[in-house]
């Protein structure tokens, strides 16, 4: 069988490290979705209404309950990085649809068949989601600076919210296009998404704090990636915050959960054309 | 099943060989023990009803898919033990129109460099080169879903041309375009050919394909190689006023425009209706 005889190389395709080509492949995803953001940023806004919603009028009424402990910060302030996280978990939880719609199209058929690292493809599109969290973030800074809401406007805070929401937007996607690696119709998935977000979102400490929960609930709370991501943010985005965790243990415990998911969708995705 | 050409002297010009080469999907064989000797520079043609096995098979050849069993060298390299080295010298053209339609020509043209690894200087060489030699030197920097179904094709064949794979798969590659766009497709198929020595191998059910594109076809019935020859040979051995869909008949009993399963269907009426 292996009397064929094998073919050259074409010219050009350059013997690369498998590091360098593996930056490389994943920049050539990530630059080629930022563009499609860019030409229609029409979902951009349209993902802004809920956060508004949430702040403006849940965050308004909730306020002068005062039934909720959030230490020296007003509930606004405190429920702020709990909207922008939640605003991060129902973007990036729906990315599997795109990549079911380009599973139609052939597209992904033909990533497939190159010779790009299947991790490069996985983690093109997680960063891709971490420069969608990035514009969120921005449209939760200028929400929040409408609403007179207490902001850490220190660059360095800054910084460290986008590198969070990044990182969350990366595992959350991921995540999705798991699901979308298992279930492969725009329908299951759809189903699946709805029954997904709204636990994951209120079984976090996104719009009160862990100790105001049963026990059971604090169990799902702590094994839920949106808590680590919320508290990451609840610590350095607004003045007063506080941290149940260190920032390093909740971007650590972050990082590690992208990493296992990118590990096993890169397995995956393959599956998606068989 | 020999190809005709491919001789066992001949063996080590073959550019792809398949040694019973099976896939099962449970209990359904979709593709059972075929043995394909298709040498390079070659236009060989697999023809079938849907579901016959032809996408399977181009999904085996082109790693996308496990082997069940038996084994498939392309490009001189083992499917299943050096799929990354099949990869880089393979190009691939789905059935459904696969271009991105949110990006430009030359963005998808460019998307495809940089995933095949081609080194930054050369990236902008080979993609005016590829516009040129398909036509869409002066729509390359328009939105890809403003082009004509034909259009989007060729590009499609820019992107496959792109590396200079050796080996081109081509999965219907004309289907529910107008007469028009498919003699320029076939053209340029044809040029591929000439110019690099590309072998090519196109799955069709579409007779006219067959006949006017392929040297050599097989034609796959239940996923088994029924019959294997020159598309004129396979004509003359029935008789002089015979057609290729008289040769399918004899061979496989039943029509080509017969069989096929609901998701093969569904996928040919999508990329119809995108088409218009």
């Amino acid at each position: 069988m292996t009397s064929a005889r094998p073919a050259e190389l074409p010219a050009g395709l350059a013997e690369r490290s498998a590091l360098l080509a593996f930056f490389s492949e994943t920049a050539a995803i990530a630059q080629a979705e930022l563009k499609k953001l860019f030409r229609d940023p029409t979902e951009l806004f349209s993902r802004a209404v809920q956060p508004v919603l949430w702040l403006v009028i849940f965050g308004q009424v909730f306020s002068k309950v005062r039934g909720i402990p959030t230490g020296n910060v007003s509930y606004l302030a405190f429920m702020t990085p709990g909207i922008l996280a939640q605003s991060v978990l129902f973007t990036a939880i729906f990315y599997g649809i795109a990549v079911i719609w380009e599973r139609d199209l052939g597209i992904i058929h033909k990533l497939l068949v190159s010779p790009a690292h299947r991790s490069s493809l996985v983690v093109g599109k997680a960063a891709s989601a971490g420069f969608r969290g990035a514009v969120q973030t921005f449209i939760i800074y200028l929400i929040a600076l409408a609403m007179h809401i207490q902001i850490n406007w220190n660059p360095l805070a800054i910084a460290g919210v986008l590198f969070a929401v990044a990182l969350g937007s990366a595992a959350f996607s991921t995540f999705s296009l798991i699901i979308a690696c298992i279930v492969k119709s725009r329908e299951r998935f759809m189903g699946i998404g709805q029954v997904l977000t709204m636990p994951l979102f209120f079984a976090s400490s996104a719009i009160y704090p862990l100790a105001m929960m049963p026990g059971w609930l604090q169990v799902v709370a702590f094994l839920n990636p949106l808590t680590y991501l919320v508290d990451a943010l609840r610590g350095i985005m607004i003045l007063g915050g506080q941290s149940v965790h260190s920032l390093f243990a909740d971007l650590g415990i972050l990082a590690m959960i992208f990493l296992v998911l990118a590990t096993v969708a890169a397995k995956l995705y393959p599956t998606l054309v068989q | 099943m020999d190809s005709g050409q491919g001789t066992p002297q001949a063996a080590e010009l073959n550019a792809i060989e398949t040694t019973a080469l099976t896939k099962r999907f449970g209990d359904m064989t979709a593709v059972d023990r075929i043995d394909l000797r298709i040498p390079y520079g070659q236009i060989f043609g697999l023809l079938g009803p849907n579901g016959a096995g032809k996408s399977t098979c181009i999904k085996m050849l082109t790693t996308l898919l496990d082997l069940t069993s038996g084994s498939a060298v392309v490009a001189g390299f083992d499917v299943v033990k050096a799929p990354a080295e099949v990869r880089r010298r393979i190009g691939y053209v789905p059935q459904m129109l696969s271009a991105d339609g949110a990006l430009t020509g030359r963005e998808n043209l460019m998307l495809s460099a940089k995933l095949y690894g081609m080194a930054r200087a050369d990236r902008n060489r080979s993609i005016a080169e590829a516009l040129l030699f398909m036509g869409l030197t002066e729509a390359a920097g328009k939105l890809v879903k403003t082009y004509s179904g034909g259009m989007i094709r060729r590009l499609e064949l820019a992107q496959a041309m792109l590396h200079r794979p050796s080996v081109l798969f081509l999965d219907e590659p004309t289907i529910g375009l107008d007469p028009v766009a498919r003699h320029i497709v076939w053209e340029r198929l044809r040029d591929l050919r000439r110019d690099f020595n590309m072998t090519i191998l196109i799955t069709t059910h579409d007779m006219d394909e067959a006949d006017a594109l392929c040297d050599v076809l097989a034609l796959l019935h239940l996923g088994k190689v029924a019959v294997t020859g020159k598309p004129a040979d396979l004509k003359a051995a029935l008789g002089t006023a015979a057609t290729l869909d008289d040769v399918f008949v004899h061979y496989s009993g039943g029509s080509i425009q017969e069989g096929g399963n609901y998701h093969d269907i569904r996928q040919t009426r999508r990329t119809a209706s995108r088409l218009g």
